[in-house]
């Protein structure tokens, strides 16, 4: 069975670490943060402006001066700050935040990114998807393996604008998780009940597959 | 002691003139210079260079400016909640210049600090390096970018004294304080406008040199964009 959104959230937070401060983007990455363990000290980077993300508000306790890049009102945890834009980016590209976790419309065996920009459709910007990818040292992409037309997601050469090249090092989809080497992608686990041809078929790259690919442990 | 209080926004934007080029603080809705966007729509001025993450929404933000077409560029980084924004730019009434947001920041940072240009890694090998100069350091590429050169700086802050000294709150203090100093003229308008000696200087954000004029706000709407809540148990 392949996982879905909360399935890939759930993979995804067996690899956030005990003193780690992590980024996550919208969608899929956002749904990582509930199921962190709860015996290690994490903490959520926002890139606009605060350390130390909380979960919602309760009703009536919003404030529109915590908000998260998503725009969504938040609240934040003891031991957490606030700053500006500039300090942000200066976590993010000086290597300070420890796992970037983001989305991704195509994926490339070199570790190239596209998420912004399909031509000829509305573009809504890259936001800080660009200074992420190309700072970040660890980055885990969150996407589905194909498109809705069945169509492989990762590819030899993405098809889209790119949005950073050669950054990408680990991807967690609803079939697979994978590492991106010198030779293309590793196939290190499947999800429980996927077969390694239903990995074969839905991946257009250069896809290596070792002896033994175990099922993911969710 | 310099002051740098004016009265009210009409004074504070007093020079703004059609043409020109604008920094406006804010990440979507938050910590957006309400007062001086409402002046701006007043002031009727048109051919607006707008530097600003966001583009606001449709009815509020810097939609009030692109519902009145007064805006003919806009360098953001993230500009997807705004329909007539959209409209305006499928249509190239208006010109759009999508830039990464760490870049738009530490371009905001540089005029205030009196860099010209600086080498970022974000951008390099996508159509946002394009024509630019590239260079390697360490192994890596990186791309040149260069200092804003703005007008006017509209920047919100939650309290400031009459020197100019700026406190911002939460997640709106977001692009603000790199605005601040970084065009010809910083505007900035607060919730609270203090004496001087009110505020204590340890918990400054912004100190006052970056400021040319400050005035207290009104009527902050303060408009919440997704507002998410969880349910009490």
């Amino acid at each position: 069975m392949a996982l879905d959104k909360n399935q890939i959230a759930q993979r995804i937070a067996q690899e956030v670490k005990d003193g780690y401060y992590v980024n996550l983007g919208i969608g899929i990455p956002t749904l990582v943060a509930n199921y962190v363990r709860h015996d290690i000290e994490v903490e959520f980077q926002s890139e606009n402006g605060v350390l130390g993300m909380g979960p919602f508000p309760y009703e009536g306790e919003e404030d529109a001066d915590i908000i998260n890049a998503g725009k969504q009102t938040i609240t934040t945890l003891p031991g957490a700050s606030f700053f500006d834009s500039a300090t942000s980016f200066g976590m993010i590209r000086g290597q300070h935040v420890d796992l970037t976790i983001l989305g991704a419309m195509e994926v490339a065996d070199n570790g190239d990114i596209a998420n912004w920009k399909i031509p000829g459709k509305m573009v809504k910007g890259m936001g800080g998807a660009m200074d992420l990818v190309a700072s970040a040292e660890n980055i885990i992409v969150a996407m589905m393996h194909t498109n809705k037309a069945g169509k492989s997601k990762l590819l030899s050469n993405c098809s889209l604008p790119l949005t950073g090249v050669g950054c990408v090092k680990k991807i967690v989809t609803n079939l697979a998780v994978l590492e991106v080497t010198p030779d293309g992608f590793l196939l290190l686990e499947r999800a429980p009940g996927v077969s390694i041809e239903d990995v074969k078929n839905a991946t257009e790259g250069r896809l290596t597959i070792p002896e033994n690919v175990p099922e993911m442990n969710i | 002691m310099i002051t740098k209080k004016v009265d009210g926004v009409q004074n504070a934007l007093q020079g703004v003139k059609s043409g020109m080029t604008m920094m406006l603080g804010g990440f979507g809705l938050s910590g957006i210079p309400e007062n001086a966007i409402a002046e701006l729509v007043r002031l009727n001025i048109n051919e607006l260079t707008c530097i600003s993450n966001n583009a606001g929404v449709d009815d509020f933000g810097l939609g009030l400016l692109l519902q009145k077409r007064q805006i003919k560029k806009m360098i953001s980084s993230y500009v997807g909640e705004n329909a007539e924004f959209e409209r305006q730019m499928l249509s190239g009434e208006l010109d759009v210049e999508l830039i990464p947001q760490g870049t738009l920041a530490e371009r905001c940072r540089a005029a205030q600090g009196g860099f010209p240009a600086f080498y970022t890694p974000a951008g390099y090998g996508t159509e946002v390096a394009e024509g630019k100069e590239t260079r390697e350091f360490n192994g890596k590429m990186h791309v040149l970018e260069y200092a804003f050169d703005a007008d006017f700086a509209f920047v919100k802050a939650w309290k400031g004294d009459t020197a100019g000294n700026l406190i911002f709150k939460g997640t709106a203090r977001n692009f603000n304080p790199n605005m601040c100093g970084a065009a010809k003229i910083t505007v900035a308008e607060v919730e609270e406008l203090v004496p001087p000696g009110t505020l204590d200087p340890n918990q400054i954000h912004i100190p006052g040199i970056f400021v040319q004029r400050i005035f207290q706000g009104e009527h902050y709407e303060k408009r919440i964009e997704q507002r998410t809540v969880r349910q009490k148990k």
